[in-house]
């Protein structure tokens, strides 16, 4: 990473005063490493090389450390993903559910597989452990949003409101 | 008095109640009370109510907080909620969480006064974010009421809550590992003892308890310990919020007594097998809880029956797995969430499930090998409790166990359909 | 102690440890990969699973992790039995699934404890049938190889990267079991002890780089048992060399003083012996410039020009004593310089005087890993004396420790201790003149000028001790500061004083000599006071207790013209001013210089002779301690190539001198005559034995028994084998034909360790009395100083701070100091020059970074980039030592910056 794009990366003053937040929050402010990073997706996206680079000199966590957390913790992204990122939920009771053909739809309907992102950029498709929405499986969440029971015939219906 | 303590005050919509109606409904009077005793009488009362843990473990509540040094006042306590439920096929503490979130706040007004912590914390599963967006706002009604902050309800307590939410793991819900998440680590578990109690989060005396468990506390404390043993069917205390997921006729979350057989709740609660399907084996309490089966339908569900069945309460939510589901099937979805989900700490749960999972994998396509149940079977004797670091991959061989013995043909057709069809 | 049941039988083991340690202690074998003796426990591995009984009657037993279960009395454990050691077995196959099979291109190879532990437990068959995964690996700088599929996921690289030794850059990335143990980007380690790496991780993932570019295996790499030179404090080296180039160097441990680790200068500075740079021939400079010459020419040529002249000698604070001495004993002591420009004399005099006739003994290194609080004045360690930062950095975790015997937490339970530490650490105080990397560990850290820093210490001492000299017009704050110091040192166990030459600073010796008779007067247990000071070099201490007058002394001498000058390993410009030394030189009938490297005393030299280096030389240094350790040779160089005494011998032949020393034709005859002739150095003969000594009736062996193609080496060159180079200066061979396993008596002739199953460097448990402890047979050196309480306070407190530009020495952890600088691996790690101002001076003038600013220092003045120091006072520039073109030597001197105005 060279010192001109790690320069060219500016945290916003809302990014800040999140952190700042986040961090006094514990005895350690160092805790709030992995707020500091979601600070920044939430609002970008995702975290790019500049951005954790930006966090750990905002913040004084090293940068190391701040990459062993987000690669550590499924929802922090290190990679660009799509205007809204959708997840399938692959465990038990979903895939007892009807979660195959679920999944098969919808690879199939935006065409990419898992991990990637629609030529478009209008989704990413990412699976995820049990939602919590055992109740209404096979369940699906895309953004902040749950949808359950999804059925394969229903996808273009829940897919609609996102753009 | 109530037989459902803790989801009365839940909304079939689950719009949660503002501070007003849940003062009006009664909330924040378990607080009072307790405001009004000394705080070791609250774990006392805990004890003689035997509430056990609801996360999994059934830890005994009140024995778990005596284990707190209350002459301790060099540093910070803590007391911390765990709200990550990850577990596959459980769903329980979301409800309490969306549906009623003065309750939690209060438990753990409570519960924080009882051990004399003076911050809380509320560990959410990141993906909760509607419970996040409620928690929020009561949290702020609260403390805009003077309920959280310095000097509650001018006791001379002061109690911080903060909610942390996570960035996804299902280690993170293993209580020690849950503390290195929250001090900004990787969620790798830490070796007891010592326990939390002394040596918790950042260094200091912490106390870590299931959403359903605190929520429990401030009923106790209202009404009584005779109230709460008798709200249950057996020697653990109060009601459970079972769950039904898979193909049932009306899968959800319902508050019982706790000791409730399978039966009643499966058939009278969840509503019984869809049509078409039959029932064939069930996971009492989620992903990491042994398989029970057919014979096993007249089990009362509280901890000390099922543990006797060979299995675990667990979290009460099953997961019904029905007559057209394999097995193989089954198990390679559950290990291959249990390999995702190793913190990557220890060898055998690290090393140990990603194998398990492959040769699930292979059976499931049909390409299992001979000596492919030999190696599973080591790895259930391999994986076991004191052999792994924590309680994840136990966790993880004792539905792989349970079925290599229940459904053991189904592996041995995994592995036969290979050997016709020319492979070795 | 405790006794426990193995298996049946009784062994006693420390109730402290753990079962793990005390299997080891009891030579046992018992796999493990998480555990490290100086890292401690944290059960990651489950290697070390052992079945735990309750009692006699318990037939099943539970398994357990032995280095996680107390070696409490009556503990019973079996290692035998089926299923503890089946579930060891599962542990190796599970790491296997993803281990690479490149054993045989792997640099670890013959030396991996993975390799020993596989064996150990009896995986041999391959069941897991699916693919490895893989992984890139990343560019870590010029020290550590990266080679991630290795990976065995023990943690041990982050625990003692991170945690050990403080550092930042290095972590664990990714879960389940995809984790992955590097940077968050490429780019070189920035932790000092980086080069640890390839020790501490079990098997070929951080690999020791220099080695591998020129690869050789442990097996057939010639060792010897060395002291490293690249600064005062003496840590144990074990060089490894084959086809005349020296590869690498390892750590050897002491139990005193360096323990399990080195820093990266020491690691890594070694490659100067291979340097282009090297001096192989001797030469003269005649009217047609340099002649390479035969050795005996050479010196009859200088024999006759010595005629009529008489002789100087400057010795030299990096050359071992016997050099010195050989040089003392050719020139005569009246004409014996120790090479150390006056102010650095006066400096390293007064060391000696504070450590020998002061009332407070000086730890070894190790010890001071037990105060339990300190006191930093003046130095910043890492950069001067590494490896003390490192103990240092130790020394905060004693609070810790305690608190967990509170709790009943053993101290070997690292995970949860380092919990404790939180709210639990020692106090460690600096007062230092810029930011350094201690900073993490202390207390709180005081930045302030040199003058400002000995008066704080004054303070301290007097606030300690009324009697103690006040200093006079002391702002409030500064002795609030000093009170507050004051009383935290009074109420340790082990109160510890760290202080030296780093800053150049007399003043500041004052003041920490001060501290500590200050806290020997009030302490109940006095002896438990230390005081540990750094010095310039190697073997400066040695200097001190040979004495000599100084380098000023001896060049104005010089000047006076008609004499034949003898410079041993100095190279005086780093020393003198370059005019003075030039005068000199001119003035004098010829310079005779022995060294290792081509430098601008070299340059100027009339004749040169190539001196040994520490791997082609035996020697004694005499580190910041007062500790006498030999440095063994590891090879033989080209035969023109000498050890320095040896050159003066011939010297003294053929200038036809009077002395005894022309009968010397070994070793221990120089360190008999000196021993004899220097009282102070009398104990340098117990340094390590005699040459006749003999290891169970043999030499020890340079090379370990597996040693190979020793015959056909030099097959290329000629058929005709040569007969293995002789030893006559030591009890070693260079050969393998010597005592070379475990149950060596004599822990100072052990070039490196093995034993039957332990080829890694783990080995050393079995050659240790003690696990962490000293060696069998006590730790490696001699002690040379005690204290002798005959001095005083020091009195004179000096004045505040006079007004103006201040120039400060620098040192920098790379390239300050000579032999390293010159060191591939270290190079590619020096900066180029620059000079240090404070941050506020930047900002108020808006500038950056890298702006070129010109330094005045009297007659001489630099043009260099800027860089800001956190801390460095407004009026203060910092130099890097030996990286500018300015007279280090004058450093602190009044000067003059100018720089660019604001903009
Ligand atoms: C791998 C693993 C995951 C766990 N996840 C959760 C969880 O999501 N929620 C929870 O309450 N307990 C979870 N537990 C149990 C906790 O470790 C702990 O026992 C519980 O939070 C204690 O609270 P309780 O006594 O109120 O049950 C988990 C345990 C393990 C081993
Ligand atoms: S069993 Fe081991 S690797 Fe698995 S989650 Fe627990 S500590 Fe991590
Ligand atoms: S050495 Fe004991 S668990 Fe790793």
């Amino acid at each position: 990473m060279t010192a001109e794009r790690i320069q060219a990366f500016v945290l916003s003053d809302e990014e800040k005063a999140d952190i700042d937040a986040e961090m006094s929050h514990y005895e350690d402010p160092g805790a709030a490493s992995v707020e500091a990073l979601m600070a920044v997706q939430q609002r970008r996206g995702w975290v790019s090389d500049e951005a954790l680079h930006a966090v750990a000199a905002y913040s004084g966590i090293p940068a190391a450390q701040l990459e062993g957390v987000a690669t550590f913790y499924n929802l922090v992204f290190r990679q660009p993903v799509g205007r809204h990122v959708i997840f399938v939920c692959d465990s038990v009771s979903c895939w007892l559910c009807g979660y195959d053909d679920l999944v098969q739809s919808l690879c199939a309907k935006l065409d990419i597989d898992f991990g990637q992102t629609t030529a478009d950029g209008r989704f990413t498709l990412l699976p995820s452990v049990c939602l919590g929405n055992c109740d209404h499986a096979p369940a699906l969440m895309i953004d902040d949003d749950h949808h359950g029971p999804v059925q394969a015939d229903e996808l273009d219906r829940v897919l609609e409101g996102y753009s | 008095m109530s037989t459902t303590p803790l989801t009365e005050r839940i909304r079939a919509d689950r719009t949660p109640m503002t501070l007003e109606e849940y003062r009006a409904a009664g909330g924040y009077d378990g607080l009072h009370q307790a405001l009004a005793m000394a705080p070791t009488d609250i774990t006392a009362l805990l004890k003689d109510a035997n509430l056990r843990g609801r996360g999994g473990a059934g830890f005994p509540t009140g024995l778990k907080w005596s284990f707190v040094p209350m002459d301790d006042n060099t540093g910070l306590k803590y007391i911390i909620c765990n709200a990550d439920e990850m577990e596959p096929g459980t769903f329980k503490d979301r409800l309490l969480l969306e549906g009623d979130p003065h309750q939690m706040i209060e438990a753990m007004i409570v519960s924080g006064y009882a051990i004399q912590a003076n911050v809380g914390y509320i560990f959410l599963r990141g993906e909760y974010k509607l419970a996040a967006q409620r928690l929020r706002t009561a949290m702020a009604e609260a403390r805009e009421a003077g309920l959280l902050g310095r000097n509650v309800q001018g006791s001379g307590f002061d109690f911080e809550l903060y909610l942390h939410t996570s960035a996804g793991r299902y280690i993170c819900g293993e209580e020690t590992a849950l503390l290195s998440s929250l001090q900004g680590e990787r969620a790798v578990p830490r070796a007891k003892p010592p326990f939390p109690q002394q040596v918790g989060l950042f260094g200091r005396p912490s106390v870590v308890n299931n959403v359903e468990t605190l929520c429990n506390v401030p009923h106790i404390v209202r009404e009584g310990v005779d109230w709460f043993r008798n709200l249950s069917h057996s020697e653990d205390g109060g009601t459970k919020l079972y769950g039904a997921s898979g193909r049932v006729n009306n899968p959800g979350v319902y508050e019982l007594p706790i000791g409730t057989p399978l039966r009643e709740v499966l058939e009278e609660h969840a509503g019984g097998m869809k049509d078409g399907y039959q029932f064939k084996a069930v996971l009492p309490g989620g992903a990491s809880t042994p398989m029970l089966t057919r014979d096993h339908l007249d089990l009362a569900l509280d901890f000390d029956s099922v543990g006797k069945a060979g299995s675990r309460l667990g979290t009460g939510t099953l997961v019904v797995i029905d007559d057209r589901t394999s097995i193989v099937g089954l198990l390679r979805n559950l290990e291959h969430f249990f390999a995702q989900e190793s913190c990557g700490w220890c060898t055998p749960c690290r090393d140990g499930l990603s194998w398990v999972e492959k040769i699930l994998a292979q059976m499931q396509a049909g390409a299992g090998q001979p000596g492919d149940i030999e190696v599973l079977e080591q790895h259930v004797r391999d994986l076991g409790p004191g052999k792994a670091f924590c309680a994840h991959a136990p966790g993880a061989v004792g539905p792989l166990d349970t079925a290599l013995r229940y459904f053991r043909d189904e592996f041995e057709q995994a592995i036969a359909a290979h050997a016709t069809a020319g492979g070795q | 102690m405790a006794i426990i049941y193995v298996d049946g039988r009784p062994i006693e083991a420390d109730e402290n440890t753990n079962l793990l340690q005390a299997c080891l202690q009891a030579g046992l074998d018992l796999p493990y990969f998480c555990w490290h003796p100086a890292l401690g426990s944290v059960g990651s591995c489950r290697q070390c699973a052992v079945t735990q009984y309750q009692d006699e009657n318990d037939d099943q037993g539970q398994l357990v992790m032995a280095c996680m279960t107390p070696a409490a009395e009556g503990t019973r454990i079996t290692l035998a039995d089926e299923s503890s050691s089946d579930f060891r077995a599962s542990i190796i196959e599970w790491m296997m699934t993803n281990h690479p099979h490149d054993c045989p291109v792997c640099e670890e190879g013959g030396e991996c404890h993975l390799q020993d532990m596989t064996v150990m437990t009896g995986h041999n068959y391959r069941r897991y049938r699916f693919n490895k995964r893989t992984f890139r690996n990343q560019d870590l700088g010029p020290f550590i190889g990266h080679e991630m599929n290795r990976c065995i996921t023990c943690y041990r690289c982050v625990r003692f990267y991170n945690d050990y030794a403080g550092g930042t850059d290095l972590a664990a990335l990714g879960q389940r079991n995809q984790v992955y143990f590097g940077r968050h980007e490429d780019g070189p380690l920035e932790n000092e002890f980086s080069g640890n790496l390839a020790e501490v991780c079990p098997t070929g993932v951080f690999t020791d780089k220099p080695l591998g570019e020129r690869y050789t295996r442990k097996w057939d790499l010639r060792s010897a048992p060395s002291v490293c030179t690249h600064c005062s404090l003496g840590c144990n080296t074990s060089p490894g060399e084959r086809y005349g180039v020296l590869k690498r160097v390892q750590n050897r441990y002491n139990g005193d003083v360096n323990g399990y680790f080195l820093c990266d200068r020491g690691r890594f500075g070694y490659d100067f012996v291979n340097s282009d740079e090297r001096i192989r021939r001797p030469r003269m400079r005649g009217p047609d410039g340099r002649t390479d010459m035969d050795a005996g020419e050479l010196l009859e040529r200088m024999a006759q020009m010595a005629e009529g002249t008489s002789l100087i000698g400057i010795g030299s604070p990096r050359a071992s004593v016997e050099t010195n001495f050989a040089l003392q004993q050719l020139v005569g002591e009246a004409n014996f310089s120790t090479g150390l420009s006056a102010a650095e004399q006066r400096r390293v005099e007064l060391a000696r005087e504070i450590l020998a006739e002061g009332p407070v003994a000086t730890p070894p290194m190790r010890e001071t890993e037990n105060a339990d609080a300190v006191l930093v004045l003046g130095e910043d360690v890492t950069a001067t004396a590494p490896r003390l930062a490192l103990s240092l950095r130790q020394s905060v975790r004693n609070a810790g420790f305690e608190r967990a015997a509170e709790l009943q937490v053993p101290s070997w339970r690292d995970a949860t201790v380092r919990e404790l530490e939180r709210h639990h650490r020692s106090p460690l105080f600096q007062v230092v003149p810029w930011a350094t990397r201690l900073d993490d560990t202390a207390r709180y850290n005081l930045y302030r000028r040199p003058e400002a820093i000995a008066r704080l210490g004054h303070a301290v001492a007097h606030a300690i001790d009324p009697d103690a000299p006040e200093p006079v017009g002391l702002s409030a704050s500064e002795a609030d500061h000093a009170a507050d110091i004051a009383e935290t040192l009074k109420q340790a166990q082990r109160p510890l004083v760290v202080s030296g030459t780093g800053a150049h600073s007399e003043a500041v010796l004052h003041a920490a000599a001060n501290v500590a008779r200050a806290l020997h007067r009030c302490h109940a247990q006095p002896e438990q006071v230390g005081i540990t000071l750094t010095l310039p070099e190697a073997n400066s201490l040695g200097q001190a207790l040979l004495g000599g007058e100084d380098l000023d002394t001896a060049l104005e001498r010089a000047a006076a013209g008609g004499h034949t000058l003898v410079v041993a390993e100095n190279d005086l410009a780093r020393r003198a001013d370059g005019d003075r030394v030039r005068q000199a030189f001119r003035a004098s009938r010829q310079v005779i210089v022995l060294d290792h490297l081509e430098n601008e005393t070299t340059d100027q030299a009339s004749a040169v002779l190539p001196a040994g280096t520490f791997a082609e030389a035996d020697g004694t240094l005499v580190n910041n301690e007062g500790r006498a350790q030999r440095f063994f040779q590891v090879f033989e160089p080209d035969p023109v190539i000498q050890e320095s005494w040896r050159w003066l011998v011939a010297l003294a032949w053929s200038l036809d001198a009077e002395t005894e020393m022309l009968w010397w034709s070994q070793l221990d005859q120089v360190i008999e005559t000196c021993s004899r002739s220097c009282p102070e150095l009398g104990g340098i003969v117990d340094a390590a034995p005699r040459a006749d000594h003999r290891v169970q009736g043999l030499r020890a062996a340079r090379e370990p028994a597996r040693y190979s193609g020793r015959t056909a080496m030099d097959a290329a060159v000629s058929v005709h084998e040569p007969g293995p180079p002789r030893d006559e200066d030591t009890p070693m061979t260079f050969t393998m034909e010597g005592y070379g396993g475990p149950g060596h008596t004599d822990p100072n002739l052990i070039a490196t360790t093995w034993s039957p199953g332990w080829n890694s460097e783990q080995s050393v448990n079995k050659f240790q009395a003690e696990i962490n402890g000293a060696m069998a047979g006590g730790n490696q050196g001699r002690r040379l100083i005690e204290p002798a309480g005959a001095s005083d306070w020091y009195p004179a407190v000096p004045e505040e701070d006079g007004e103006g530009w201040r120039a400060l020495p620098y040192h920098a952890f790379f390239g300050s100091e000579e032999l390293s600088a010159a060191s591939g691996p270290i190079r590619e790690r020096v900066a180029e020059a620059w000079l240090g101002v404070a941050p506020e001076v930047l900002e108020e003038r808006g500038l950056d970074e890298g702006t070129e600013f010109e330094l005045r220092l009297d007659d001489v003045s630099v043009r260099l980039p800027v860089r800001a120091l956190e801390g460095l006072a407004m009026d203060c520039v910092a130099v890097p030592v030996g990286l500018t073109d300015l007279p280090d030597h004058r450093l602190p001197a009044d000067c003059e910056l100018i720089g660019p105005e604001a903009n």
